[in-house]
């Protein structure tokens, strides 16, 4: 197991439909909450990533690099701008660990930040298709929610999977959501209420869907060399991957399974040395609940078509064999896209230190993180050890 | 926004009215939309034109009952992914067929419809939209 990248601080700003804060304001309150938790100097940071999807549409504002670093008062440190949809958040954490691995920076701080409560829910709408194939899905009316609807639609007719197996995803997430303090949605929801909720895209309802959020979080990651200047117990990356498949849905071998999240799983299983039975916590890309169900399959917790039973049984919960999303996920924390896959990694980092506090998994010393773009279309998947 | 671009919609009306993709002869492998490269072959392969039959089975769908501005006087309707009989899929509405008539496996062919319109003033975009063969020509 390698431990060449740590984290060695932590921060977000809330989730949750934030009229009285901007893009500037989040981005601000995520970074320096992570500064301030790993005790680093502006000084020591070398360069930042941020991540985000499409503050250009949803905002009017691009070159998010240099907003964060002027917010910030870092000066003239180079900053990144990465953009992979629904995943950005998660890239940006990779572009970090490969720059941080290759010696150019030592150490970064990382930002995930979208602001999508400035436009209506129809352009919030139009804006989130675009992680699809534009011209040939979405220009034909395909909403995102419709897309995934396809993937429930064929998953059910294949496996037998239930609406209320969808459903459970839902009321899982939403119980381990009223732990986070940071969650948009931090409240139960009894089954009858989901399975009773309006429908977007049949099967799909409104309480299957990730909601539209504005949110940042924040990380400091660096060098080994680096690491134990700010912390004596750093969380580090013992492994990083990332795979693609095709833009469009309808192009892939099998729309039940993601590809792309099966190979970049397999690799970041090697590349750390573990089998996936050796990780204590999940966070995984439930965008749309089906989505959850599809991933506890490619990430080889069960076979093909079982995802829908292993929720029914319990098995995801905190206290389940494999806990998937404690944050509450997408679903209840919420999904600000651009910053979705840097609070994936955030929530590990404090399962693995022990300070998640109601919603802490006993004991938990692996944790792997899946964080999805668009359809499947990118996977980037990262595993955290102490 | 780019989508409203005169130039980006015309530039597609050959493929997006004929349903016309290509065909890799290397591999025999049919595209559609077409394929700047074959993924199988790549620089092997040979790609030619094709215009696709039209016919197909629905491979899934949904019901969109929440839609973005241009389609919000259609719904509910329905979307599906079609698999055509050279194989590809595309992505197109189900016309003439009630949402609780819709079924994975159904027989559709392609109709020649308006797609959208871009607001008021904006460019109408026409192309693909597939019906239940059944209602047109009385079989299966």
């Amino acid at each position: 197991m390698e431990k060449d990248v740590a984290i060695v601080g932590v921060g977000m700003s809330k989730f949750g439909e934030l009229w009285d804060k901007s893009l500037r304001d989040i981005t601000l309150e995520a970074g320096m909450y992570a500064i301030f938790d790993a005790e680093v100097r502006g000084k020591d940071i070398d360069g930042i990533v941020i991540g985000n999807m499409s503050a250009g549409r949803f905002t009017g504002q691009e070159h998010l690099g240099t907003l964060a670093v002027d917010m910030g008062g870092l000066g003239n440190i180079p900053a990144y701008s990465v953009e992979a949809a629904c995943a950005s958040g998660g890239a940006a954490v990779r572009q970090a660990y490969m720059a941080i691995k290759s010696g150019e920076h030592d150490v970064m701080l990382v930002l995930g930040s979208e602001k999508m409560s400035d436009v209506n829910q129809s352009e919030a709408m139009n804006t989130v298709s675009v992680a699809s194939d534009w011209e040939w899905e979405g220009m034909f009316g395909a909403t995102f929610p419709a897309l995934y609807a396809f993937m429930a639609r064929r998953h059910m007719m294949e496996y037998g999977t239930t609406e209320e197996q969808l459903s459970l995803v839902t009321v899982k997430n939403h119980k381990n959501a009223q732990w986070n303090p940071w969650a948009q949605f931090q409240r139960p929801v009894p089954l009858e209420v989901v399975m009773n909720s309006g429908l977007v895209a049949d099967p799909i309802r409104v309480l299957h869907s990730s909601p539209v959020t504005d949110g940042a979080a924040g990380l400091i990651m660096c060098s080994a060399e680096r690491a134990k200047e700010f912390t004596d117990t750093p969380v580090w990356i013992v492994a990083s991957e990332q795979a693609s498949d095709t833009l469009a849905l309808h192009d892939r071998r099998d729309i039940t399974t993601m590809d792309a999240v099966v190979k970049s799983t397999r690799s970041a299983l090697r590349e750390a040395g573990l089998k996936i039975g050796d990780i204590d916590v999940f966070e995984l890309h439930d965008s749309f609940t089906i989505g959850e169900i599809i991933l506890t399959e490619d990430i080889g917790l069960i076979e093909k078509g079982k995802g829908g039973k292993l929720v029914e049984e319990g098995m995801t919960e905190i206290d389940g064999k494999y806990p998937v999303n404690p944050s509450g996920g997408l679903k209840a924390r919420g999904h600000p896209v651009g910053a979705t896959g840097v609070a994936q990694i955030v929530e590990l980092v404090l399962q693995l230190r022990g300070d998640a506090e109601k919603r802490q998994v006993d004991g938990a010393e692996k944790a792997l993180a899946v964080n999805i773009g668009g359809t499947g279309g990118t996977s980037i998947v990262h595993i955290l050890g102490r | 926004m780019a989508e409203k671009g005169v130039a980006q919609v015309w530039r597609r009306i050959k493929s997006v009215y004929n349903i016309q993709g290509n065909h890799c002869t290397t591999c025999g492998t049919y595209y559609f939309p077409p394929r700047p490269v074959c993924p199988n072959c790549r620089r092997k392969g040979n790609l030619e034109e094709y215009r696709f039959k039209g016919l197909g089975k629905v491979h899934t769908f949904a019901i969109v009952r929440q839609a973005p501005e241009e389609f919000k006087r259609q719904v509910p309707y329905i979307i599906a992914q079609i698999e055509l009989d050279e194989g590809p899929r595309l992505t197109a509405q189900i016309v003439n067929c009630d949402p609780e008539d819709v079924h994975i496996g159904m027989r559709v062919r392609a109709c020649f419809r308006k797609i959208r319109e871009f607001g008021q003033g904006g460019i109408i975009v026409y192309g693909y939209k597939f019906e239940p063969t059944m209602k047109v020509t009385g079989h299966d």
